[in-house]
């Protein structure tokens, strides 16, 4: 028995060894994964090195740089090292991202091997994708439930899993926590400083908190920054704020349409509630806030100049970086929720509190399905996923690359790259909470996605510019959604909404 | 060279034309009778369907028709009568003559995209310069969040931008001027206003007739500016119609409808160019 466990303690000291020697290797070639040097697994740095793809060139279209664009380019130039092969990479804007590929998909070509694009494009793209073939699937055991089933249509994985997306508070941690700021705040107001579990405590401290120097910076500072530029992924933004008065477990079968009618929920009045919310917020903005698309949230929460933000995981990464003037001074949590939710059934308000996460569509990428080049591009995404690069770009902001496997949700993982614990832990249980949430709501995929979003786009910018009152707007974009229906045909709309109702409905 | 020979020597030209004009329309005309979306490829056949939705149910694209008429028109008089005075101006034995002459003509030479995000940084609220100037004063005008003011910022940066173009010709067209009519001007002693509005002026006036055309067409056409600086907003303050089709067929990839607007706009300008010409003609030229 001792030596039996002499033999299986020495042989573990070995394989060890072996690994650490290969990290040592891979970590001085690469000085992208330093840090932990390379993680075995199926597609390593050690197991591409194995391959030979010389005389291959592999096409990628993805995001311009630096967000996706640029992890894109390194990892390929990576890969080039590694295995020979060629690799070119086009960088697009993410507007046209979708355009670029369906053009030349609908005319039955593929100019790329590879296209990047975001998760909710997968109705539209999945005729045009070859699916990740199994045993690339079945070496994703980390990759968390609800990031599968984003990548999945029907139990096929069309889309590999590159990157997690969510929608989450973030505040100065800073301000919220400080004793001073609560005895201040309480005195003026009558009311405690917190984290707002509401979107109305959200508007009353952002407000409270708007147009003066409350960092002591030298700098007046604001309430609130959030994407409002229209067609610059508002209505996003607008769906965080409208999932806590219109996402009502009691009501399941559908948060934008009706499953059963394809009636469209979207002018019910939780949604004229949560844009009668947004449009006060125009008040609590900073100047010209108005016209912020994702990077003028990012850089204005993450460079101190609001107290509060929620969108993607860039702008909390970019803040908690090294560099940034907030470093670890910002603090994450659910998305507020509301003190009451819509019951469509009955008509009437549930006098309950409410909150629904909202995982937001995010990065995502397929491979042509008329590629000559599946092999060498589904082993670049297994290498550009493996667990060395993925560890490596999450700490990165301007990566874009979001937390989506089951590890990515240990403190440990953060406090590494020198983020304070708690912060750290209120992370990573931000993010967990939301897995763990059966109140849900997933990114609209159904056949002209880009017309039902920009629709309400349009809608939304006209409320929050004035042109219309939110009940005004949000019929406006009612009658348009109906008009879609129309067009797109209301049963191959419902065929593929079912799919994502039924992962609202925690039935997938 | 019997008749058939001459063909023979038109057929490239005429190839390329049916290339790059002809087949482009025709295409465009066959696009718009069909529903190709993002859900539907194809041209399949759906009849006048898109032309009755634009005409009785899309307010939106008459409402950005209706702002790109007052943008275009604005911005083209605007540079039409200042890129007139500065090429008035230099045209004139004036100091640093030539050194104006280049400088005035900067604008046209940069690109317009790289420009507008440019203006977009100067004219940005809270971390643009235009505004930290204005505080000293106690203003911070909402330069792109208030609908009027969004339209004048697009103004500005068109008129910025392309009244270097309406200089060149104008100056062009008044270095081409003849000398008699001004000499005998001279000789009946008209004062410079005089000589202006009666011999200068009417004189130029074909040439200004074809600049105010050209800028037309081009500012008809606007949509860089639109989209780096306000991407239509706030709400669809700036729209325009090339703004409104790009994101009907390239945003929201409804190709049929798009192609319906697109050929729509056409027709429409080139009844609206006419039409200006020949008023401006009239009114110009004092037919």
């Amino acid at each position: 028995m001792k030596l039996k466990t002499l033999i299986s303690a020495l042989a573990s000291v070995l394989l060890i060894g072996s690994q650490v020697a290969h990290a040592d290797k891979w970590g001085d070639q690469f000085p992208h994964i330093a840090a932990t040097g390379d993680i075995p697994g199926m597609c390593s740095y050690e197991s591409m090195s194995q391959k030979d793809y010389s005389g291959r060139t592999l096409t990628i279209n993805t995001h311009a740089i630096p967000v996706m664009g640029e992890p894109t380019a390194l990892h390929a130039e990576q890969f080039e090292k590694l295995t020979g092969a060629k690799v070119e990479v086009t960088h697009t804007p993410a507007g046209d991202l979708y355009s670029k590929a369906m053009v030349p998909f609908q005319a039955g070509q593929a100019p790329y091997d590879i296209v990047f694009g975001f998760s909710n494009f997968i109705n539209d793209w999945k005729r045009y994708l070859a699916p990740v073939p199994q045993e690339y699937v079945d070496q994703m055991d980390g990759v968390s439930a609800s990031h599968k089933a984003i990548a999945s249509w029907d139990g096929v994985m069309y889309q590999y899993p590159v990157d997690g997306d969510r929608h989450y508070l973030k505040y100065r941690k800073d301000v919220i926590d400080n004793p001073e700021m609560q005895a201040k705040y309480k005195a003026d107001t009558g009311k405690e400083l917190k984290v707002p579990t509401t979107w109305k405590e959200y508007g009353e401290m952002a407000s409270y908190f708007n147009g003066w120097d409350w960092d002591g910076d030298g700098e007046l500072e604001y309430g609130s920054a959030e994407v409002m530029k229209k067609d610059d992924l508002m209505y996003a933004a607008f769906y965080s704020r409208s999932v806590a008065y219109a996402k009502n477990e009691r009501t399941p079968g559908g948060f934008f349409f009706d499953l059963e009618t394809m009636e469209p929920l979207i002018n019910n009045p939780g949604f004229v509630e949560a844009l009668t919310d947004w449009v006060d917020a125009v008040n609590y903005v900073p100047p010209g806030g108005i016209n912020f698309g994702l990077g003028d949230e990012i850089n204005s929460f993450g460079g101190g100049q609001t107290l509060f933000s929620f969108s993607w995981d860039d702008a909390f990464v970019a803040a908690m970086q090294p560099d940034s003037p907030i470093a670890n001074q910002v603090g994450a949590a659910q998305l507020p929720g509301a003190d009451k939710v819509w019951n469509r059934d009955n008509g009437m308000w549930d006098a309950k509190y409410n909150q629904a996460p909202f995982f937001v569509w995010g990065w995502a990428v397929g491979v042509a399905g008329k590629s000559e080049n599946k092999d060498v591009a589904f082993d670049y995404l297994c290498f550009f996923a493996n667990g060395a690069n993925h560890q490596a770009d999450i700490g990165i902001g301007r990566f874009g690359v979001n937390p989506f496997m089951e590890e990515d949700f240990k403190a440990d993982v953060w406090t590494q790259i020198g983020w304070d614990k708690d912060i750290a832990q209120s992370y990573v249980d931000t993010l967990a909470d939301m897995e763990k949430s059966t109140n849900r709501v997933f990114p609209l995929r159904v056949p002209g996605t880009f017309e039902f979003n920009s629709a309400l786009a349009t809608g939304t910018a006209k409320a929050l510019a004035g042109q219309l009152s939110p009940q005004e707007a949000l019929d406006e974009v009612y009658a348009e959604w109906v008009s879609i229906l129309d067009r797109v045909g209301a049963d191959n709309v419902r065929d593929a909404y079912a799919v994502g109702v039924k992962m609202e409905d925690n039935e997938l | 060279m019997n008749f058939k020979h001459k063909y023979v020597f038109l057929l490239p030209g005429l190839i390329v034309l049916i290339g790059i004009l002809i087949f482009p329309i025709i295409f465009t005309v066959r696009l718009s009778l069909s529903g190709w979306n993002s859900f539907n490829p194809g041209l399949d056949f759906i009849g006048l369907k898109n032309y009755i939705r634009l005409f009785t149910d899309d307010p939106r694209f008459w409402q950005s028709f209706f702002r790109l008429s007052f943008l275009a028109i604005t911005t083209v008089f605007l540079q039409y009568i200042i890129g007139f005075a500065l090429a008035h101006m230099v045209w004139k034995d004036i100091k640093f003559k030539r050194f104006f002459r280049v400088l005035f003509l900067i604008p046209m030479m940069t690109t317009p995209v790289i420009m507008t995000v440019i203006w977009r940084t100067f004219f940005h609220e809270s971390l643009g310069p235009l505004n930290d100037f204005l505080s000293i004063f106690g203003l911070q005008p909402p330069w792109l969040s208030s609908p009027g003011l969004a339209k004048v910022s697009i103004i500005v940066v068109e008129v910025w931008q392309w009244t270097s173009f309406m200089f060149l010709l104008m100056l062009a067209g008044l270095l081409s001027l003849p000398k008699e009519p001004f000499l005998a001007a001279a000789v009946d002693g008209a004062s410079p206003f005089k000589k202006f509005i009666y011999v200068t002026f009417p004189l130029m006036a074909p040439i200004s007739i074809g600049a105010i055309i050209i800028r037309l067409i081009e500012a008809s056409k606007i949509m860089d500016t639109v989209f780096v600086l306000t991407s239509g907003g706030p709400g669809t303050s700036t729209e325009t119609s090339s703004f409104f089709i790009f994101i009907k067929g390239l945003r929201e990839f409804q190709m049929g409808y798009a192609a319906t607007a697109s050929f729509t706009y056409l027709i429409i300008m080139i009844i609206s160019l006419t039409v200006i010409v020949k008023v401006l003609t009239k009114v110009l030229m004092r037919e």
